[in-house]
């Protein structure tokens, strides 16, 4: 140890008697930043979805008022019941959880077969097909929701080519329609579901499967008691990666779904932006946030064991 | 199983790869069609991306967003870094479960949860203090959110295949936790930083829903003059947009997975050498 350090050491340790540990203020920092931008948000949502509608900027009153040295709290529960009665809602809501479980059955469909196939390749192609399947991940989502007009439309490609094939006689409705929102909606969420299926299939003992085939199972014997049970972590895990955000979508059916899809982040953009009711549209955000807490807490945990299986 | 239906399963891939690619392949193909009937071919022609030049709503909306991209790029690298690294350096502290939380469920938050809470954050923030209004700042920072957690993830993933026992060394050498940190630690999450900051780039700048939610009247962003044209249905400068931003995006992400390829196989080549060297010393030196 150099003399300098030494000389510096005394005002150092009075220092650091008043200062945090180096350790808590590398915990600390990110975990304000999170609290504030995350945490503390939610806490406004659920502030604004008690309070009243004002005619002013903000469009909604104090819940709390300091009044000749009284506090008053005022609750308003009416957006809640007013979310709740409202068939509009209600119809959004069902709708929505309806679209999510879909898609995640789609992607399930159509990503584990796929993942399965390519955690088997050898090892130098899977690394390259894998890479396939996340480059249109990394590509602009809106340009990806954007490509399927050009296929779907009515004298889109997909129509052209089937009505010169004289399969059909007059184009099929895809766009602006359930069709439409459910292909875009597989199309965009399926990477998602691949990447910690496939992380999850690649890494499975494969002296397993060859144990069970030297025992006498038949390959789809071994494929259903050893394989899909050692994926199950994985596959909820993905699944629940796809679904929770699908619920919530905006975009593919603003874009895809037309005026067939009234899922409830579209109605809580329309009261948002052009009712300017923003305490119904807070409630709205309140309930969905209930409605995902058992999935999220679901997903929590499962990443949580994922970490600590380190 | 494989063996004998090996045909099958190329086909089903194939299928699976064909839906993946065909939609964004007619998006390149079709942007240099001179017709502006989007999906009758008339000829090869440059002509939309003149056009793209010249729309000064979409260039100056390009220009903004580009700004708000490079800021949020770095920006979560720095948090989500900080983030990931809290989570596998201390695991257990208090309020650690709290914490892995806030960094896990922006993962999978609906982004207009996501978006008007934080607006609503941002709109009482301005009641109270005058500051800030909404507009770039506002952008940045929601943007920045939904990113941080893409990055905390490769880094944790990628702190804990790392061994261990390097930090261990150079701390025994006397290196300062700042030291290990800067010295060891980031050369070798480098490839995970690159690819958040790639990743973080591209989510920002085309992001719709933060976008409109933070924006104020005057910021007006890419993202949000492309929805505005993408819901009137198919326009040929956007197709000339999508194919420069495909292009780009496909240049970096395959550059940045070959270095990473060969920065891999270079190591795993010198490690094995390392090993021989130990091995042959050891050899002929049986007394040690």
């Amino acid at each position: 140890m150099s003399a300098a350090t030494a000389l510096r050491r005394p005002w150092r340790a009075r220092l650091s008697r008043w200062l945090p540990s180096g350790r808590t203020m590398v915990i600390a920092a990110p975990f304000v930043f999170l609290l504030v931008f995350f945490m503390v948000p939610f806490a406004a949502v659920l502030k604004i979805s008690f309070s009243d509608v004002k005619m002013a900027v903000p469009p909604y009153t104090a819940i709390a008022e300091l009044h000749d040295g009284v506090l008053r709290i005022v609750l308003n529960f009416e957006h809640y019941g007013d979310v709740l009665a409202n068939p509009l809602y209600i119809g959004a809501y069902l709708d929505s959880l309806k679209v999510a479980a879909l898609t995640t059955l789609l992607c399930l469909l159509i990503g584990y077969p796929a993942c399965y196939l390519i955690a088997r390749a050898d090892p130098r192609r899977r690394n390259l097909l894998m890479m396939a399947v996340m480059l249109p991940f990394w590509t602009s989502y809106l340009i990806r929701v954007y490509a399927w007009i050009g296929l779907l439309k009515n004298q889109g490609l997909i129509n052209s080519f089937l009505l010169w094939a004289h399969i059909i006689d007059e184009p099929l409705k895809l766009y602006h329609n359930y069709t439409g929102l459910m292909i875009g909606m597989v199309y965009n969420y399926l990477p998602y579901l691949m990447l910690p299926l496939y992380a999850q299939l690649v890494k499975m003992d494969l002296t397993l499967l060859e144990a069970a085939g030297n025992l006498g199972a038949r390959p789809w014997q071994a494929f259903v008691t050893i394989t899909l049970p050692l994926s199950r972590r994985a596959i909820i895990s993905s699944s629940l990666l796809v679904f929770i955000p699908a619920v919530g979508e905006y975009v593919i059916p603003e874009i895809l779904g037309g005026s067939d899809s009234v899922m409830v982040a579209r109605v809580m953009w329309d009261d948002f932006f052009n009712a300017g009711d923003w305490p119904a549209a807070s409630a709205a955000t309140g309930c969905m946030v209930l409605l995902l807490l058992l999935p999220m807490a679901w997903f929590q945990r499962l990443q949580r064991r994922e970490l600590e299986a380190r | 199983m494989i063996r004998r239906f090996r045909w099958l399963g190329d086909t089903y891939l194939a299928l699976v790869f064909l839906f993946l690619y065909v939609p964004t392949s007619i998006v390149v193909f079709y942007s240099f069609n001179e017709s502006s009937l989007v999906t009758i071919w008339s000829g090869f022609s440059f002509k939309w991306y003149a056009a793209l030049t010249s729309d000064d709503e979409l260039t100056s909306a390009a220009w903004a967003s580009l700004q708000i991209a490079l800021a949020t790029a770095f920006s979560s690298v720095f948090v989500g870094t900080w983030a990931g690294f809290v989570i596998s350096r201390y695991r257990r502290f208090r309020g650690s479960t709290l914490f892995t939380a806030m960094v896990n469920a922006p993962l999978v938050i609906p982004e207009v949860i996501q978006g008007i809470s934080l607006l609503l954050l941002f709109v009482g923030l301005y009641e109270t203090f005058g500051w800030p209004p909404r507009g770039m700042f506002t952008i940045w920072i929601g943007h920045t959110m939904l990113c941080v957690s893409y990055v905390a993830i490769t880094v944790v993933a990628r702190l804990g295949s790392m061994d261990k026992s390097l930090h261990e060394a150079a701390a025994n050498l006397g290196a300062t936790p700042m030291r290990v940190f800067t010295d060891i630690t980031l050369p070798l999450i480098s490839q995970a930083l690159i690819s958040g900051w790639l990743l973080s780039f591209t989510i920002s700048i085309d992001d719709v829903v933060m976008t409109a939610l933070l924006s104020g009247p005057d910021s007006t962003l890419l993202p949000l003059v492309v929805f505005s044209r993408v819901k009137l249905g198919l326009n040929p400068e956007v197709n000339a947009l999508g194919t420069l931003f495909i292009a780009a995006v496909t240049v970096a992400v395959v550059v940045n997975n070959h270095f990473m390829l060969r920065r891999q196989r270079r190591r795993e080549r010198e490690m094995s050498l390392a090993y021989a060297r130990e091995s042959a010393a050891l050899d002929h030196d049986p007394g040690s």
